[in-house]
């Protein structure tokens, strides 16, 4: 049997690539290690009765044109727009975040009148920027250096976007992608804790400080998403953010896909310069017209084939290529909600996402004990109950929690994480939530720790990076992953990736497996039918 | 139990309720009786007391009130808050005196208008903006050397607009004097152990004027024009009747008739104060004020826009309808309309590109979609350019007014 791609891994940009191809009538197969399903888009019960998100555990990127392309909705598929969210401040204070525009500024004006009503113009910039990036999403970044039609085509049209943007926006643009979000923020707001809410985003799953060039772009990646056309908001995934890849895997199904748990690749199969198949770790062989791959893009071709196969500079660029593990997670089954001292009854904070960082220095100093190769010790974390919204996923009165930490190296200190080290990490996170709401410690049932250690053993993912690369200028649009490949082509013919390490990047968005699928049919000079346009914006 | 210690409500419990009740909600809310309440600034306020038209008639008919409470106000002080608003608004503040008003707009570097509002003089160097849209961050940047000190101050003051032919009647009957009192001119009263401001400012085009005290007093001030305005039909009107008047009378509201430059996500959604025809308040002479390079650049080039009261064939209203040049090139878009009852025409207030606000304005189209039972009937009727306001009565400015 000689399948028309076999793609390496079932995380969700994998499954869509799979998905796609499935309804463009490919015969697909896609080989997944773990028993499971997800990558890291995934949900498992470690607790009786209790779902977890054990990686990613919010939706906001995920491409609304592929839950539809792919009929999500009807396999199961449902994002909950979550409603609130706070960040804790010393002296048991919080500055907490509404939906509500009127309850928002009147929010924000107990910290400071002034930047109450400086968010009104800061929300309109980061929008403005957000629709500049939209349209790229889901298009194949242009090369250069390359006199193909179709690239001069595509960089006529980025000229095109760029012309429409007046010189001061054009300025903005550019110091935009390139400053860092402390810059950023100081120049809409005075107040400390109101910029460590906003700079939130701009450090998530990245190894940077809030005060290194590079972090506003990250901010903009995590606010160019949408719930329902709610540009900028998040929500949770029905079930678990595992319920995201579970209908991916039903509409993959429907289609006739099949998908092949237990057992990795041991190694991509070359012939005379061609991709043929793989040779699974249990000895199995599956065969294909093509092999894509959504395993990272360290992982594939360092791991995974034959150096002698590759060109010396890709290698080299290959091995440069940052992808550091900056984060880790705890996810934790609790017997009760936890009661935050600090948030007043009725509030709907614990809605939404929680923070105990109420200053930039503070992320920064965070940042300074990674550098020094420890984990934060006074961590930033982004903590989430999904089940203050979602039934389905505990007993009721009985809550999930997920809290993602950062920031946690690679490795402690130059050697690898020792399990002392990771029920170290665990306690700082436990007590740190303690210190806010006491009791809650008594209150878990269970916990999954997960550093960069257990993210790269179980995951896959290198280094523990939860974007398969760092989203830095220097690795983003036609440089992702890097320079010549950005359009999900190797070197070696008929070896796809469709990862996170391509463009448009990480985060549960499905952008690069679609993108992927868009480019293999193009190759393949078939119609890709069943992939609607991108949704303008308007 | 504890015991209540504050009467001010604990500021974290505001996602009780997001909106505002203003000073005036009793009785607000007791004379709502449909129930219809709209946001506004942070504010719940109502929309419809009872009957559009029966409101909207009573504001060219008898006397009316309007809670202004959430129009958003700042407070400018100091030694040099004249020189100050100079260099913040495109008016000459200079020639605003002590007790005065003046409408106005300030824009921002590129020239693009930021807000507009009005300017009290409350003394020498004692102003009070009035205006749509908050700008703290903007007003506070702009102070940057200068000796003068910005508040806001939406939540300290409560005010009433009164507005009709017999308001000068009512404010008699309620023991106000204001007899002498001219447009745009301010006056005081005081009001047990207060004070009152009464100035003859308005938003109606008719003879009106617009009450201000503090928030303490609202409820008295409520029913003291109530009892004396009895007898002269006076009753309260929602923002439905208000916004008929307002287009009758042509003036603006900000982010309905133009998005402010603060706000604008779409870069080529602001406009300049030539766009909208506002450039007859610039003072070229008085010095530096922000955008006047922009604008100076403006004038010499020419602007793509203006803004235009239309004056449309039949009595079908025209919202949101686009312009067009002999039916076929898109030159516009309408940003209010409504079937004035007062001047008895199909009324417009409009953006259109430049020149067919005039050389070439003699062919111009609106298409309206006018929904009738369930379906669309499409409409393409001819349009005028006309004089704003489209009503303007001698009874608005004349002193000592009439007790009609």
């Amino acid at each position: 049997m000689i399948y028309d791609a076999v793609i390496i891994g079932a995380g969700h940009n994998g499954l869509v690539t799979a998905a796609y191809l499935a309804r463009a009538g490919l015969k697909v197969m896609v080989v997944e290690k773990n028993d499971w399903v997800g990558g890291a888009a995934v949900s498992r019960e470690l607790y009786p009765g209790f779902t977890y998100s054990n990686c990613s555990y919010v939706s906001s990127l995920f491409r609304p044109e592929i839950m539809r392309d792919l009929e999500l909705p009807k396999h199961g598929l449902q994002i909950l727009p979550y409603e609130g969210g706070a960040v804790f401040t010393e002296g048991d204070g919080y500055l907490g975040m509404h939906r509500n525009h009127d309850a928002n500024r009147r929010e924000i004006a107990r910290h400071s009148p002034r930047d109450a009503e400086a968010y009104d113009r800061y929300a309109r910039d980061v929008l403005r920027h957000c629709r500049f990036i939209r349209p790229m999403l889901l298009r194949t970044a242009a090369d250069p250096a390359s006199f193909r039609p179709r690239d001069m085509a595509e960089l006529a049209w980025l000229g095109k976007q760029m012309f429409g943007l007046s010189e001061m926006a054009m300025y903005d643009m550019i110091r935009f992608w390139t400053m860092s979000i402390a810059d950023f923020l100081d120049e809409y707001f005075e107040n400390g804790v109101v910029k460590a809410y906003q700079a939130v985003a701009s450090i998530i799953g990245t190894a940077l400080g809030p005060m290194s060039p590079g972090t506003a772009y990250v901010l903009l990646h995590h606010a160019m998403g949408d719930v329902d056309g709610n540009v900028g908001a998040w929500g949770f995934a029905r079930g678990g953010m595992g319920s995201i890849t579970k209908a991916l895997t039903a509409s993959l199904t429907a289609a006739g896909g099949e998908v092949r748990t237990g057992s990795g690749v041991a190694k991509i199969l070359v012939r005379n310069g061609r991709a043929t198949g793989v040779v699974l770790e249990n000895g199995d062989e599956v065969h294909g017209k093509r092999v894509v791959s959504n395993m990272d893009v360290k992982r594939t071709f360092l791991k995974h084939v034959d150096e002698a196969e590759l060109p010396g500079t890709f290698l080299k660029r290959v091995r440069n290529f940052k992808i550091r593990g900056s984060s880790g997670k705890l996810n934790i089954a609790l017997d009760r909600a936890p009661k935050f001292t600090a948030l007043p009854e009725g509030s709907p904070y614990m809605k939404g996402d929680m923070h105990f960082t109420d200053s930039i220095e503070k992320m920064e100093r965070a940042y300074d004990d990674w550098k020094a190769g420890h984990f934060s010790r006074d961590p930033f974390q982004d903590m989430m109950i999904p089940t203050m919204i979602d039934p389905t996923m505990t007993p009721p009165g009985k809550h999930f929690m997920s809290c993602f930490i950062q920031y946690a190296p690679p490795k402690i200190e130059g050697n690898d994480w020792t399990d002392q080290d990771r029920d170290a990490f665990a306690e700082t996170v436990l007590n740190q939530i303690e210190a806010h709401a006491p009791g809650f410690k008594s209150s878990v049932l269970h916990y999954e720790v997960r550093t960069p250690r257990e993210l790269e053993k179980e995951v896959g993912l290198t280094e523990g990076n939860i974007f398969q690369g760092e989203l830095t200028f220097d690795q983003l649009l036609f440089n992702r992953p890097v320079p010549g490949y950005a359009q999900y082509r190797s070197p070696i013919r008929d070896l796809w990736i469709c990862g996170s390490s391509t463009h448009p990047g990480g985060g549960v968005m499905g952008a690069p497996g679609r993108n992927a699928a868009s480019e293999i049919l193009r190759d393949m000079a078939k119609p890709s039918k069943d992939m609607s346009d991108a949704y303008a914006v308007l | 139990m504890r015991a209540k210690t504050a009467m001010k409500p604990d500021p974290r419990l505001h996602f009780q309720a997001p909106l505002l009740e203003t000073p005036f909600h009793p009785r607000t809310s007791a004379a709502n009786r449909l129930n219809a309440w709209v946001p506004w600034g942070g504010y719940s306020t109502v929309l419809e007391f009872e009957d559009l038209a029966m409101e909207h008639s009573a504001i060219r008919n008898a006397a009316t009130v309007y809670d202004l409470c959430p129009m958003v106000k700042y407070r400018v002080r100091g030694r040099e808050a004249a020189a100050y608003l100079n260099r913040l608004t495109v008016r000459n503040v200079a020639k605003l005196q002590v007790g005065s008003v003046h409408y106005t707009i300030w824009c921002d570097d590129a020239g693009k208008i930021v807000d507009d509002g009005t300017l009290f003089r409350l003394a020498d160097d004692d102003y009070r903006i009035c205006c749509q849209e908050r700008h703290l961050p903007w007003l506070l940047d702009s102070a940057h050397g200068f000796d003068v000190t910005i508040e806001e101050v939406t939540e300290e003051i409560a005010a009433l607009s009164l507005q009709g032919p017999c308001s000068y009647a009512v404010l008699k009957a309620a023991g106000f004097d204001v007899e002498t009192l001219k447009p745009f001119r301010i006056a005081t009263f005081p009001v047990d152990g207060g004070e009152l401001m009464i100035s003859r400012t308005g938003f109606t085009g008719d003879l009106g004027y617009e009450l201000w005290t503090s928030p303490d007093r609202a409820l008295a001030l409520w029913d003291r024009l109530f009892e004396a305005g009895a007898l002269y039909g006076i009753r309260p009107i929602g923002s439905a009747a208000l916004d008929m008047a307002r287009t009758e009378a042509g003036f603006i509201i900000t982010n309905l008739d133009f998005i402010p430059a603060h706000q604008a996500v779409r870069e080529d959604r602001v406009r300049s104060p030539f766009d909208m025809s506002l450039d007859w308040m610039i003072d070229w002479e008085k010095g530096h004020f922000n955008g006047r390079r922009a604008l100076l650049a403006e004038r010499e080039k020419g602007s793509e826009w203006a803004f235009v009261g239309l004056d449309i064939e039949g009595n079908v209203s025209a919202e949101h309808a686009i312009i067009y040049h002999d039916k076929k090139h898109e030159v516009g878009q309408i940003t209010a309309a409504c079937w004035s009852p007062t001047v008895k025409r199909n009324i417009a207030l409009a953006h259109v590109k430049r020149p067919y606000h005039a050389e070439k304005s003699g062919n111009l189209w609106v298409e309206i979609y006018a929904m009738r039972e369930l379906q669309y009937v499409k409409l393409m009727l001819k349009a005028r350019i006309c004089e704003r306001p489209f009503f303007k009565p001698a009874r608005r400015t004349a002193t000592p007014p009439g007790l009609f």
